[in-house]
Formats: structure tokens, sequence, C-alpha cells
């Protein structure tokens, strides 16, 4: 069945919307293959609005790596602003792919990459302006399979409802997975409907199907058990680990937009997975274990990357990116290569270490040197202890002097307010760290023309980290010690004015904390706030914490119960059945040291402490040296 | 390292790509140059940039252009042709370089004195369209209105129009995909301080004789250069540089208008 383009009726509504450009499609390095050539096809939408889309890493390896697959085809989407909507609605167009403008409907596959809970309103927008019905329950033969992947899905609960399918973990290789599932179904005919293609996922293992799981309660509320309602359906569903990232050297043809995206760079994962067990951070527990790419093939990827998208940012990506075993070399190997073209390097996620420095003044040869961004998350030494940031007061006043004293003027440092057991004092202690911080500015640099901004995140509690049990601060706890900092922090005026704060108030993380630990039954409070109109919930002019709390109030669901409640050690919780390899007793045991301030090491360089992982997934550390080194590149 | 040459190119922004802005084909520009191996100079300073200028007033977001300008300096000296056609194969098509010169004496910017416009008017009435034209061409002055990043601004939108026209035919340009018949308008406007855009001279028609486009009008910069007196039509802009570097050849000047290249 031919699929027409929807462009030329979208085309008519472009001029009146703000950034056209962004729905157009045609960026360089994009894929257009013939609909009649290929068998399965996949729609994978990024749920925010294309510059924010349009850079993440996710959605263009499996782009890349679906559209090399023969017979198989990928075209990507993204939220669309209300102003664009409104016309859609209005002239009946319905969501289009930015490639070929095909509808999203006629696809096999809607894939949508959930890095934050706070897309799933856009997942709406987007099923019903495609014309899927909301609910998994009402879709039919024509409709294609909704499946969620990305971090939020390790806990897909809230959203089972309006998904047939969620992915856990690494996506490359299960997505060629799912494709063959799909291809050799519809070869036979497509036997069964989608209820057995929705089986054939399940039976694999790899793939959760929310409606194959019953879902019980206690009469208090908590669960009381999940269990798979139809025979050959597994307990539990495993998430996905590649295992060699230097086999999987994605993307190599990065997307380079003509509209404006918040990172303007070719990005390289150097690895993957983080053991330094800071226990608020879900990606560090759910992505184990370390898996590196090795200093050549980094190398091979930044020099083919660049060539192929004129980008003059390289950024070398990862949970934390220095302790790569040959971050040194990495750092200086790039930067000999590309002395003097105007071609800079950055490393985001940095700890607070002296060795860093030495890597930023080596990154910063060939481009600008702008800020150094540090992150102690907590406040007081006490804090930090809980969280298992192992980072002393010392090793940051050090590594700051150090910084200054090498010209660097501008420090950036990120905390968290609302972590556990954290009482006022903790948070009063960003801003005493935050003094010595300039004063030891002063000191090294001789001027005072140093600065220091502290950037503050309101605390979450995440499925599967050691605080999936913890509960969340209250929205007016947060706001008023971060008030009680503020003042601090003006009253001071030997250094106030020289450190910047940046925070927000405390609302939004209750509703992305209700998202993140909430079950089935938050589903009918997002379909609500989404009929009331809510969109873009990440971006602070669009949310409304007010009309979350209304619809919650109207479904009668008590969101202090999924936010501010700490769980006890048995329940139920509603992503026990979904597995990311943790045990769960040792997740207990890290929740019990954090309470009594006990650290853990880092699995790479100490012994194994049994968090379960690698026994349970068939995966283990992967890391260097390889003691090979980045050899100039010769000019063609 | 110093500049070796200055080239000025002339380039088209066509079909779905008339949705750039500015600020993104500047950006399309600069990673084009990256790729294309060009031997681009940069700025000194703090934060070096590639010293790619942007010469004359751009075409409007969702405007499509077969006449835009820029300059780039070069460290090394380059092929006007060769570099031509490396720029145009690294930009994403809808990007095209139509022509390069060296850059000789005098400012480009100066030449650029006037631009010739096409407003394509699907499923307008022509008759209306005529009237509403003669209108206009009749009055004094059009005083319209127009938000611009300073405000409100009024102005007059008719002594800048040195001609204005309904043209016969359906036919498309070689930007827009549209074959349903359509009133086209054609004009060639001086550039002045507000400068009147495609949409102020329809506004004055909107408030000269009330005629209105049913839907959003495709509209097309033709041509932009120093005013032919003879013609009444802009010429093209790179002809000095041209008659100096090729020793006093010249190309045809009406060659250039309409976007055929």
């Amino acid at each position: 069945m031919p699929v027409e383009s929807l462009f030329p009726r979208l085309e008519a509504l472009l001029p009146k919307v703000q950034k056209p450009i962004q729905y157009v499609g045609g960026e360089l390095n994009s894929t257009v293959k013939s609909w009649d050539e290929t068998t399965v096809r996949w729609a994978l939408m990024y749920p925010d609005a294309y510059e924010v889309g349009l850079p993440n890493q996710g959605v263009q390896i499996l782009y890349e790596i679906l559209n090399e697959m023969p017979e198989t085809l990928a075209e990507r989407t993204y939220a669309v602003w209300p102003d664009l909507e409104a016309l859609m609605r209005a002239e009946g167009v319905p969501q289009f792919t930015v490639d070929a403008h095909r509808p999203v409907r006629a696809f096999d596959v809607f894939g949508i990459s959930f890095s934050t809970e706070l897309g799933y309103t856009n997942m709406l927008t987007a099923l019903d302006l495609a014309g899927i019905p909301l609910e998994a329950a009402d879709r039919g033969e024509d409709d294609p399979i909704v499946l969620a992947g990305g971090h939020a899905a390790f806990n897909p609960e809230p959203i089972a409802d309006f998904l047939d399918a969620a992915v856990l973990g690494d996506g490359e290789q299960v997505a060629i997975a799912i494709t063959e599932v799909i291809r050799e179904w519809k070869a036979e005919g497509s036997p069964g409907g989608r209820d057995e293609l929705l089986m054939r996922l399940a039976e694999s293992g790899g793939v959760y199907v929310p409606k194959f799981y019953d879902v019980d309660y206690h009469a208090d509320g908590r669960i009381q058990r999940v269990a798979p309602n139809r025979s050959g359906v597994p307990w539990r569903v495993h998430k996905h680990t590649v295992m060699d990232l230097d086999e999987w050297p994605y993307p190599k043809k990065p997307l380079v937009p003509l509209a404006e995206t918040v990172h303007e760079r070719f990005s390289v994962e150097i690895f993957r997975g983080c053991t330094r067990g800071c226990r608020f951070c879900q990606a560090g527990m759910i992505t184990r274990p370390v898996r590196e790419r090795s200093i050549t093939t980094i190398g091979d990827m930044v020099d083919a990357g660049v060539r192929a998208s004129g980008f003059n940012e390289v950024g070398l990506l990862s949970l934390s990116s220095a302790d790569h075993s040959e971050i040194g070399e990495v750092a200086k190997g790039l930067a000999d290569r590309y002395e003097g073209t105007n071609t800079s390097l950055s490393l985001p996620s940095t700890r607070v270490d002296a060795f860093n420095i030495d890597l930023a003044n080596e990154f910063s040869r060939n481009g600008r040197r702008s800020g150094l961004t540090f992150a102690p998350e907590g406040g007081s030494e006490r804090m930090r202890k809980v969280i298992n940031k192992m980072v002393t007061e010392e090793d940051l006043i050090r590594t700051v002097s150090t910084a200054y004293s090498q010209g660097w003027r501008q420090v950036k440092l990120y905390f968290m307010c609302g972590l556990p057991t954290e009482e006022d004092v903790d948070v009063l202690g960003i801003a005493d760290l935050a003094r010595k911080v300039i004063k030891a500015g002063r000191e090294a640099s001789g001027s005072r023309d140093v600065r220091c901004t502290v950037s503050i995140g309101g605390f979450v509690p995440k499925p599967h980290t050691p605080f999936q049990w913890a509960a969340q601060a209250s929205h007016e706890v947060v706001d008023h010690r971060l008030k009680a900092l503020k003042d601090a922090l003006r009253g001071d005026k030997e250094y106030g004015r020289a450190i910047g704060l940046r925070y927000h108030d405390g609302k939004p993380s209750i509703v992305e904390g209700l998202l993140s630990r909430g079950d089935r039954r938050v589903g009918k409070v997002i379909r609500a706030v989404w009929e009331d109109g809510g969109r873009f919930d990440g971006w602070s002019e669009h949310f409304s914490y007010q009309r979350w709390m209304d619809a919650a109030a109207k479904a009668d669901l008590d969101v202090d119960w999924y936010t501010t409640r700490e769980r006890e050690e048995n329940e139920v919780l509603p992503w026990d059945h979904l597995d990311a390899g943790l045990d769960r007793e040792w997740l207990w045991q890290d929740w019990r040291d954090a309470v009594n301030d006990v650290e853990v090491e880092d699995c790479r360089w100490t012994p194994c402490y049994d968090c379960g992982v690698c026994p349970t997934m068939g995966t283990e550390i992967q890391i260097g040296p390889t003691g090979k080194k980045l050899l100039p590149l010769t000019v063609v | 390292m110093p500049v070796a040459q200055r080239l000025r190119v002339r380039y088209a922004k066509r079909g779905r790509l008339r949705f750039t802005s500015h600020r993104d084909i500047s950006r399309a520009v600069e990673r084009a140059v990256r790729r294309a191996d060009v031997p681009v100079a940069f700025s000194a300073g703090f934060s070096p940039h590639p010293r790619i200028s942007y010469v004359g007033a751009a075409a409007p977001t969702g405007v499509a252009s077969e006449a835009e300008y820029l300059e780039i300096s070069v460290t090394r000296r380059c092929d006007p042709e060769l570099l031509r056609a490396a720029l145009d194969t690294s930009l994403p098509p809808g990007l095209d370089v139509l022509a390069v010169v060296e850059a000789t004496e005098g400012s480009l910017a100066d030449r650029l004195e006037c631009s010739a416009w096409e407003i394509r008017l699907p499923k307008a009435d022509s008759a209306l369209a005529v009237a509403a034209v003669e209108g206009f061409n009749a009055a004094e002055r059009v005083d319209v209105e127009r938000l611009t990043k300073k405000g409100l601004r009024r102005f007059d939108a008719r002594e800048a129009v040195l001609s204005l026209e309904v043209v016969e035919g359906t036919e498309t340009t070689a930007g827009q995909a549209s074959s349903q018949p359509c009133v086209i308008l054609r004009m060639v406007v001086r550039h002045a301080t507000p400068a009147v855009r495609p949409d102020d001279v329809l506004t004055g028609l909107r408030l000269v004789a009330g005629f209105a486009p049913p839907v959003p009008p495709e509209v097309t910069r033709l041509a932009q250069g120093p005013l032919d007196v003879g013609t009444g039509e802009p010429a093209d802009p790179f002809g000095l540089d041209r008659e100096v570097t090729r020793g006093g050849e010249t190309e045809p000047v009406g060659g250039h208008v309409g976007g055929d290249l």
C-alpha cells in the first residue's frame, strides 16, 4: 500500500508557526528509504521538541542501525509545538516523520525513547495526532506496536496502559531482534494478529508486554503481586547489555540539523555504565557494568564524525568521562590531532579531581576556555557519605585552587537538595563550600575576579537505586532550604557577589517523583493532565503543578503516598518484575549503608561487592588500558 | 594566517529550505566550509570565528531566494569555480551555490541597491489583484505597520517600490513546487531603511484595495544588484568583479535574473 508524503499539506501550515525549519527534515546524513522496498518500518520518537530531540544519541544510533538493515526503514518524529499542533488538528494533518513526512500510524513500530518521565504527555499528543488510540487495549490490526525504551522505561508502569511493549537497556541488539521477529511474523501472513506478535516478543524474554501481566493490590493500596496472566510469559523481563562497544561504533554519520539544537557538537560515547556507586544516580545503577570503547575506536569515530558533520566541537560522553582508563591519552591524542583547526573538545560529567584540570587544559588548547564544572552533589561531608559521592572538602578546594591558579576564572558546582536524611545544615553547607571556593580562588589567582556558580537540582528517588525506598522531600521542605541558602549567600558581603545561585522551586520534582515511582494507577492522572492541555512538562513555561495536582485529586490518587512516603523492605515495588540485574538484597543493604554514612568503593579498582549485575546478566567489566596511542591523522 | 583572497558567493535557498532562518544558514555554511576543507580565515581573539560575512539584508524566513550573497576570506588562493562546486556539494540540497567570483575593489554591499521579487498567490482573484496593484501604483504613499525587533514601526511602503505588476502564467519557479493556477506579482524594490519587504507591499495592497490572499503567499527573491536605469531591473552585482578578473569580458546582465542557473 503506497504511503503518501504529508509534506504538501504540512507546507501550507509552516508559514504560520515558529521555527518552521524544525519540521522539514532534510538534515545532512538523514536517510529516506523506499517504503515499498522495505518490510519492517520503525517510526522513532524523542518525545520533546526537535531542538532537544534531534541531538539525542539513542535515537540517532537506532536510526542508523535500523536503516543499515536490508528491507528495514526507520524515520524520526518529534513533539510538535502547540502552535503547529493546533493547526494540524484544524486541518486534519496527522503526526508525521520529518524524514519523508509519512504518517506515523502507517509504520509497524512506533518506538519512543524516554530519557525522562516528563515526556509522557507528549507521547499522548503524538499518539492522538497520529490517529492511534491512546490505550493499547483499543488498538487494532492497523495500528503500530507502541514501544517504549530509554531510562524511564525501567519503570514503564505509569504508562503501561498506553504501551504495547517496553524494552530495558541498550537498544542496539534488541532493536534488530525485534525487527526480525516482526519480519518473520509478517512473512507468515501475520498469523494471530497483533496479539500473537506481542506474544512472540514477550516469549523472547527481552520485551515487556504490560498487558500480559496482572497487578493485584492490598486493601491499603500497596501492590500485592505482579504476575503473568498467560503461560509462556516470563515472570521477570531482563535488561539488554551490549558487550563490545567497539563492535557498535555508532553514530557513524551524525545527523546535522539546519535548525538550532541544544547540543551543536559531535558526541562519542567513550564508555557505557558507571560503578562509582552514587546512590541517587539511576543511570549509574541500571547501565552496569562499565564497558569502555577503546582509544583507537574513539579516535576513528571522532575522525569520521567530524569529517561527516563539519561540527567544530567534539563531546566525549559517558556518565563520568574522566574515568576512562586512557582518558589522558585520548585527550592528548585528540588535542594533538586537532591543533590549529579550531575544533574544540569537551568533557561533560567530570568528577572533583585535580587530574581533570590537566584534562581541561589539554582540551582547551584548541578552543575556548570556558568554565569548569564539578559535581560534589552534597553540601556537607556527611551528606556526601550518604549519597556515596566520595569527595572531601579538601579535594574540592585543592582542585578549584589548581583551576583558578591555571587561569580558569569560573567554576560551576552542582548540588542536590532534598536528599535522604538531609537537614537544613547540610544545604547551608553549600554556602560554606562556595565561600571557601572563592576564598581559595582569590588566593590562588591573586585576583578578586573569580566566580563560582552553584546550581541546585531537586532530588527525585528513582527505581532500581538504593533510594527507591526513600521518602522524597516535600516541595515545602525543599523550598524552605533553598530560601535559607539564598539568604545566607545574599547576606554575605565578602563573598556573596562572587557566587551565583541557580535553582528551581521544588514542585516539578514532586511530579517527576510521582511519575518515576508510580504504578499503573498513575496512568489515568497522566491522561487527565493531557486532556486538560498538559504538554511539554519538562519546560517551565508549559509545566503546571496545579494541573497535575488537580488531576490527581480528581482521580482520588494520593500524591504524597507515591512521593513522600518511605517504603518498607518487603513492599512489592511496581518495577520489581523488571530486572536491571541489581540484587534486591544488595540494594536494600546499600540503602541501609547510606543511612549509616557507610561508603562503598568502585568495583573497577576494588573487589566485587556483589551488586548482582554481572552474574545475572552474564556480563563483565570491560576496561583498558590497551596501551595504544592515537597517531596523527594523515592528510589524504 | 593572513587573508590571501576574498571570494564573493551567490547562493539560493529553495523549496523546503526556504524555512531556514538567517542563523540556520550561517551555521550550515560554517559546517559546509569545514566539510569541504575550504581554507577559511579565522578572526583573531578569544573566540575565533570563520571570516564569512553576509552581504545585504537576508531574505526572511519562509521566503525563497535565488540571490543571496556572502563573502568568504581564505588563507590560500582558491579557484572560484572549484570552490563553488565544493561548497555546493557540502551544503544540503536546497541551499545551492550559484556563482563564486574573486572580490575586486569596492564594496559588494554598496552594489546591492535593489531586489526583484516574485510573489505567487495561489487561489487569489486575478481581477482583484490587478485593481489592487493599480491602486497601489497610483498612490503617493502607503503607510504600513510591521512588528520589528524594535517594536511596531510605521513607514511608507510605496516610495521604495520601483515597479509592481501582475504577470501572466502559472509556471513554477525553480524553488517552488506548485502547479495550480495563481496570481503572480512581480516587483522591484529599492533597498531602504526600514527595508520594505514583500509582506509590507502585500499589507499595502490590503490597505489600498482590501486585497487579501486566501492562502499564504509564496515569495521568492529573484535577483539583487545595482539598479539598471535602462531596464528598471537589478543588474548582476558580480559584473564588475568579472570584468576585472577576466580582463574586460562582461556577462549579459539579464541572464541571471529569474534564477534559472
